[in-house]
């Protein structure tokens, strides 16, 4: 007996699907191209799907099968990222922070696909190290290293230096801060 | 491995940032072409199900 069928709960994770999918690809298009795929291997494999287990982490892991298997070699010969991550962000008025994230967009951009996927999944959508790492495969300890190398790359990038952070009090920092938001 | 203070200024920045750009994501509205696909699906699956013992599966 059947009470719940975990395909109809796939309507929840369409969102973070899609966020997930950007985030590997950057270009909307290569990115719901890669939803639709996911989607259809997801309702066809349900059965590898254990109940009870994180459905989510289980999407995800399609979705990075999808993309490393057929999308990732699409996203090579696409040229333009509509952003990011990042144009409609940019093309928001008045968004704060706006400066700020165009050059995080920027910075983004530079760091590898696993590193990339390791910072979102963990850093975004909220994965346990464990989760993260079942989800590509991989070893915790990996898991972990690529998150702290992408994190270091990209204070690297945006030049948010921690000896620079370490100089400087909380007033200083404040007052840059809104020094931007006026530039911007 | 790094021993970074958690709440440094670097790693906040970059959190916060990441978030903001997921979320974005997150809350668009999410595109017909899913829910579509997805009832495309469940009809599919309905219609060559053995058990339609109601028989109020859409007919094509």
């Amino acid at each position: 007996m059947q009470t719940s069928d975990p395909r109809d709960e796939l309507v929840e994770h369409l969102g973070a699907m899609r966020a997930f999918a950007m985030s590997l690809t950057r270009n909307s298009a290569l990115a719901d191209d890669m939803v639709q795929d996911a989607l259809v291997k997801a309702w066809t494999k349900i059965d590898t799907f254990q109940p009870g287990t994180n459905l989510r982490a289980w999407l995800f892991t399609i979705l990075r099968n999808t993309y490393y298997s057929h999308h990732r070699k699409a996203r090579r010969e696409v040229s333009d990222t509509d952003g990011a991550f990042s144009d409609q962000l940019a093309q928001k008025p008045d968004h704060d922070g706006r400066l700020q994230m165009r050059d995080f967009n920027t910075a983004f951009a530079e760091l590898n696909d696993e590193q990339r996927e390791a910072l979102v999944l963990v850093g975004a959508e909220g994965f346990s190290y464990e989760e993260a790492a079942e989800t590509c495969g991989v070893a915790v300890g990996t898991i972990k290293s690529r998150v702290n190398r992408a994190r270091a790359r990209l204070a690297e990038l945006m030049e948010l230096n921690e000896d620079e952070a370490l100089e400087m009090t909380d007033s200083v920092t404040t007052g840059i801060v809104s020094a931007q938001k006026n530039v911007a | 491995m790094t021993q970074t203070p958690k709440n440094s200024r670097a790693e906040r920045e970059i959190n916060d940032n990441l978030k903001r750009a997921y979320d974005d994501v997150i809350q668009q509205p999410v595109p017909d072409r899913f829910t579509d696909l997805l009832a495309q699906l469940k009809q599919a699956e309905a219609e060559k199900a053995p058990q339609n013992a109601r028989g109020d599966n859409a007919d094509q």
